[in-house]
């Protein structure tokens, strides 16, 4: 196996350049580093992008936050910059070493479709950065989640960041992750939604859920049912009943069943859209 | 009384709360020391046609299979059924079909890579119900249970269901294996719960006479049953290795591996047809047991025993019909976890005294104290509850505690999360059951040096339940002596005589007995003035030449009696007695169950080290609430699906509520200082107690444990359809 550690991003940008075996980044190791012990992965290449600074830390800008790739769930959870939500989920993500070295960068990047970050990305519309040598790209967090455990990454590029828009002052937002226990779990099913009400009408509505399809999803049908509409608990109900039917396509696994999964994250989102 | 009742420091508890404690992987590797490693079925059932050898040069390792075992290819335990190695029928996923030693891991893996076992695939039995093969078949009868049936006006019937579980101990599988001396003496030291089973794995493998098989117990990780047979299997394993290699071989299960592959809590299904008088009291019994024992009969039938003997729960009943069946399937096999087939029929027996109780429209609590037993009772086996019977104190105690008596159970409720409160009452017989002490003989060594220190000898384990600072209070206690003086010598069959198994709650009031009487026959030959420190007056007896050495060997209390064919009489030399009140909250989103508030009330006899007993009552309890709503523990195609840490769920410190543990000393005559068995008790009631509390909650007759949220959202979702956003497709 071939291991760099490159010092800046630069010289990362480089390597994944230049490399003829496709490279596996190493950020937090919470993913990688349990895949090659349990045989499931051995990559010939494996890139440590961890003390790259560039990738580290929360900054202000015009419009919104720019989260660096390599913020670890306990940095986000402790700043004050990062939207409630994305901190209720950074806190439930494993234990507190899990924590320390998860990041969002790579829960964007390993795309499993139980990731508890992502769907919270999805809710706030967030914008993930690319970059690669050649240049920058940015895509929605949507549109980089392209299916089970695989995203829109090249081989020549890394996550540089995730940009957040400010909230709207009256936008609420909800998240709850249903897990197998109450701390470090792998969630059953895990919803995330940002929504605005104005009057009574429903003028805005994001989701994102984890665990009840092959990935994170968003959730059209769930706004569509309930945009523009008035917010009684007929609606709610009634959306929620058809984003289950729609758009989840959970599956029985290990940790829980199809059946329980749909019809809990229907009550789930009526609970949360009625808070 | 000086150190019994008060604590006494664990002698290994420094290094451990250190991490200096040296387990079985932490050992030093030895130069020239191998690794061993298992080649496993994949398959659950089918004939082994050959082991193909691929791409390797094997001439850098050694394979052993069935045909190079020195002796008999059986893993000796209690029915000859197991072989150490497969040499014909595959009857389980992960059975062992050869092994290989290699000089390192890298190596041992590509050797294991490139052998393939080829097996015609027969088709496999995984449901108990239909299984032909019966491993052991146990019936109790009392009284006319059949004329009760017939005259009777109510009956009320109720089928239970408990999955797996696994004991999920700290530390995983491992031994390791020396080359035969010289003389043929194999030595194997490693995590385990009985060095004498060990022992006597060996001498059947490898033909050799018990002073030709030493086994050393290094300290071990926990065991809670799961490393009273297994580690039988890994010793074997490792001592052939390391005979047929001629180095020093290591075998340590991964997590993956041990989860996969060692046995966990036998699955069960127990049906109960009740005839009750209308003030509740019980008139007759019809109860039928039902076990999956996986593909071989291990331990099985002993399980089966005590499932069947606490089967009709800690109640009177004088017409009582006990049916018990332990059967084969193609699953790995099940084996020992704390609590032994109790847990199993105790959950059944509490649901149905719940049921019972709510047919009649009483309260819990009163159908338990109409038909509790109470001293000079019989049980179903007619057994005279002679002394030591708490039953009364801790349901009194319980109740003082919680107020549950005066607690409305199964009132309508409302609101999103809903509260509800449930009781479970329930016995535990310590010790082995019916003459198994008896035949089993435990001794005990005790001996005086020069400096008037005792050096105990036992093949008792410490496997984290405190027996060496329970020792070490009765041996101080009963010589007289400072802890200082006291050395508990660490388990190795060339130094310990056979104390039995750490197993059955019985180190405490079996071995500890023997150990409380070695000691008083020293104390006494020892005499002197007992204002002069014992040290000093055991060392001038040790120096003038007096007996320093006393061997106590276990003799039943008398009067006992059993009939091991009609399971009838004295089946255990007396019984734990407990009672436990959950108060849980449902979240009618989720389904979750929040425990809220556990108080557990146990009668010990008498606690030797309060706070090691109060911890084994917690952690007894906690494993119950685990396997009542957490620990989902199933096979697919005889394959665990929960083989990694990610998936096999068991409660964190969050899913902890808070436990009060209230203590009832009501003390045993033949136990040391009256004490009697403690470690499996606080097992058996959690699990029906949480259930009960759930029934309170929301209205739903849990018959299933785990109760996880999926199978609450089904009860609930059928009891409430118009609840349900989505039609339930069954």
């Amino acid at each position: 196996m071939k291991f760099d550690k490159p010092r800046s991003l630069g010289e990362a940008l480089s390597i994944l350049a230049d490399a003829e075996l496709e490279p596996h980044l190493l950020a937090g190791g919470t993913d990688l580093l349990v895949e090659i012990d349990t045989g499931r992965t051995a990559p010939p290449h494996v890139v440590d992008i961890w003390g790259i600074p560039e990738l580290h830390g929360i900054q202000r800008e015009a419009e919104g936050v720019r989260i660096g790739s390599l913020t670890t769930c306990t940095e986000l959870y402790r700043d004050a910059r990062t939207p409630d939500i994305l901190r209720d989920a950074a806190w439930e993500v494993g234990a507190e070493q899990i924590r320390n070295r998860a990041t969002i960068g790579g829960n964007l990047g390993t795309a499993s479709p139980a990731a508890d970050l992502t769907p919270v990305l999805f809710a706030l519309g967030a914008t993930v950065r690319l970059c690669a040598r050649r240049g920058d790209r940015d895509l929605s967090a949507r549109q980089f989640i392209t299916g089970y455990r695989s995203n829109a990454l090249r081989p020549s590029e890394l996550i540089h960041s995730v940009w957040i828009p400010d909230r709207p002052d009256d936008e609420r937002r909800a998240f709850r992750k249903v897990g197998t226990r109450r701390a470090q779990s792998i969630s059953k099913l895990v919803v995330a939604v940002a929504f605005r009400i104005e009057g009574e009408v429903v003028i805005a509505c994001r989701g994102g859920a984890g665990s009840v399809a092959p990935r994170t999803i968003d959730l059209p049908v769930l706004t569509r049912e309930i945009l523009g509409r008035r917010c009684t608990p007929e609606r709610i109900a009634h959306a929620a009943r058809m984003s289950a039917a729609l758009d989840c396509a959970p599956v029985d696994d290990v940790r829980s069943t199809a059946l329980y999964r749909r019809e809990v994250f229907a009550r789930v989102l009526v609970d949360l859209l009625s808070r | 009384m000086r150190h019994v009742g008060n604590r006494v420091a664990r002698p290994e508890g420094p290094a451990k709360v250190e991490g200096r404690a040296v387990y079985v992987d932490d050992i030093p590797r030895a130069k020239d020391e191998w690794v061993g490693g298992t080649l496993r079925s994949p398959v659950a059932h089918g004939k082994l046609r050959c082991i193909e050898r691929g791409d390797f040069d094997f001439s850098r390792v050694v394979v052993v299979t069935a045909e190079d075992i020195p002796g008999d290819n059986v893993q000796a335990l209690i029915v000859d059924d197991q072989p150490i190695l497969c040499a014909d029928t595959v009857r389980h996923v992960e059975e062992p079909i050869a092994l290989v030693a290699a000089p390192d891991q890298g190596t041992l893996c590509a050797a294991l890579d490139a052998l393939e076992p080829r097996i015609d695939p027969l088709e496999p039995v995984f449901d108990a119900e239909r299984s032909q093969d019966v491993q052991s078949e146990i019936s109790i009868d009392k009284g006319d249970v059949d004329a009760t049936f017939e005259g009777a006006t109510r009956i009320v019937e109720g089928e239970y269901h408990t999955d797996s579980q696994e004991q999920l101990y700290i530390e995983t599988q491992g031994m390791i294996a020396d080359p035969p001396t010289a003389d043929g003496t194999i030595t194997v030291r490693g995590s385990l719960q009985c060095p004498h089973y060990v022992q006597k794995a060996l001498r059947r493998a490898f033909a050799v006479p018990p002073e030709k098989a030493r086994v050393v117990q290094c300290e071990t990780g926990g065991g809670f049953g799961g490393k009273e047979d297994y580690p039988s299997v890994v010793a074997c394993h490792a001592a052939l290795l390391a005979h047929a290699s001629g180095h020093r071989v290591r075998m340590v299960y991964d997590r993956n591996e041990d989860l996969l592959a060692t046995p966990k809590r036998h699955p069960s299904r127990v049906r109960h047809r009740t005839v009750v008088a209308d003030d509740g009291t019980l008139l007759a019994m019809d109860i039928d047991v039902l076990l999956d024992g996986g593909a071989y009969t291990t331990l099985s039938p002993v399980v089966l025993s005590r499932g069947v003997i606490h089967a009709a729960g800690a109640y009177r009943c004088d017409n009582i019909r006990i049916r018990g069946r332990v059967v084969g399937t193609n699953h790995v096999p099940y084996g020992a976890f704390r609590g032994f087939g109790a847990p199993q029929v105790c959950f059944a027996i509490e649901r149905q005294m719940d049921r019972i109780a709510a047919s009649l429209g009483i309260h819990p609590v009163v159908i338990r104290q109409r038909n509790m037993l109470r001293l000079g009772d019989r049980t179903a086996t007619s057994q005279l509850l002679k002394e030591s019977v708490g039953s009364e104190e801790v349901l009194r105690r319980i109740l003082a505690h919680t107020g549950f008596d005066r607690h409305e159970w199964r009132k309508e409720r409302s609101g999103n999360k809903r509260r509800g409160v449930g009781l479970s009452f329930f016995y535990h017989g310590a010790g082995f059951t019916g003459s198994g002490e008896e035949m089993l003989k435990g001794k005990v060594t005790v001996e005086l040096d020069d400096d008037g220190c005792a050096l105990v000898r036992a093949g008792s384990t410490e496997i984290g339940q405190g027996k060496n600072a329970m020792f070490t209070a009765i041996a101080a206690d009963a010589l007289g002596a400072e802890p200082d003086a006291i050395t508990i010598v660490d388990p190795d069959t060339a130094a310990v005589p056979d104390s039995g198994p750490t197993v059955a709650s019985r180190t405490c009031m079996i071995v500890g007995g023997c150990l409380d009487k070695a000691c008083r026959t020293l104390a006494d030959r020892v005499g002197g003035d007992p204002n002069t420190p014992f040290r000093e007056r055991a060392s001038a007896f040790v120096r003038g030449g007096g007996d320093a050495v006393a061997t106590e060997t276990y003799g039943s209390p008398p009067g006992l009696q059993w009939d091991q064919n009609a399971y009838r009489g004295d089946a255990y030399p007396v019984f734990g007695w407990a009672a436990d009140v959950a108060e849980v909250e449902v979240d009618l989103t989720t389904f979750d169950v929040e425990i809220v508030r556990f108080v557990t009330c146990v009668d010990v006899g008498h606690a030797i080290q309060p706070q090691i007993v109060e911890g084994q009552i917690e952690g007894g309890t906690l494993q119950s609430i685990g396997w009542s709503h957490i620990e989902v523990m199933t096979a697919e195609n005889g394959r665990f699906r929960q083989d990694r840490l990610a998936t096999c769920i068991i409660p964190t410190s969050l899913d902890t509520p808070p436990i009060d543990v209230l203590l009832v000393e009501e003390p045993f005559s033949n136990g040391p200082f009256g004490a009697k068995g403690v470690g499996e008790l606080p097992m058996d009631g959690g699990a029906p107690a949480i259930a009960s509390a759930i029934e309170d909650a929301i209205g739903v007759h849990v018959t299933h444990v785990p109760a996880t949220p999926e199978r609450l959202l089904e009860a609930w979702l059928e009891a409430h359809p118009d609840d349900a956003f989505f039609e339930a497709k069954r």
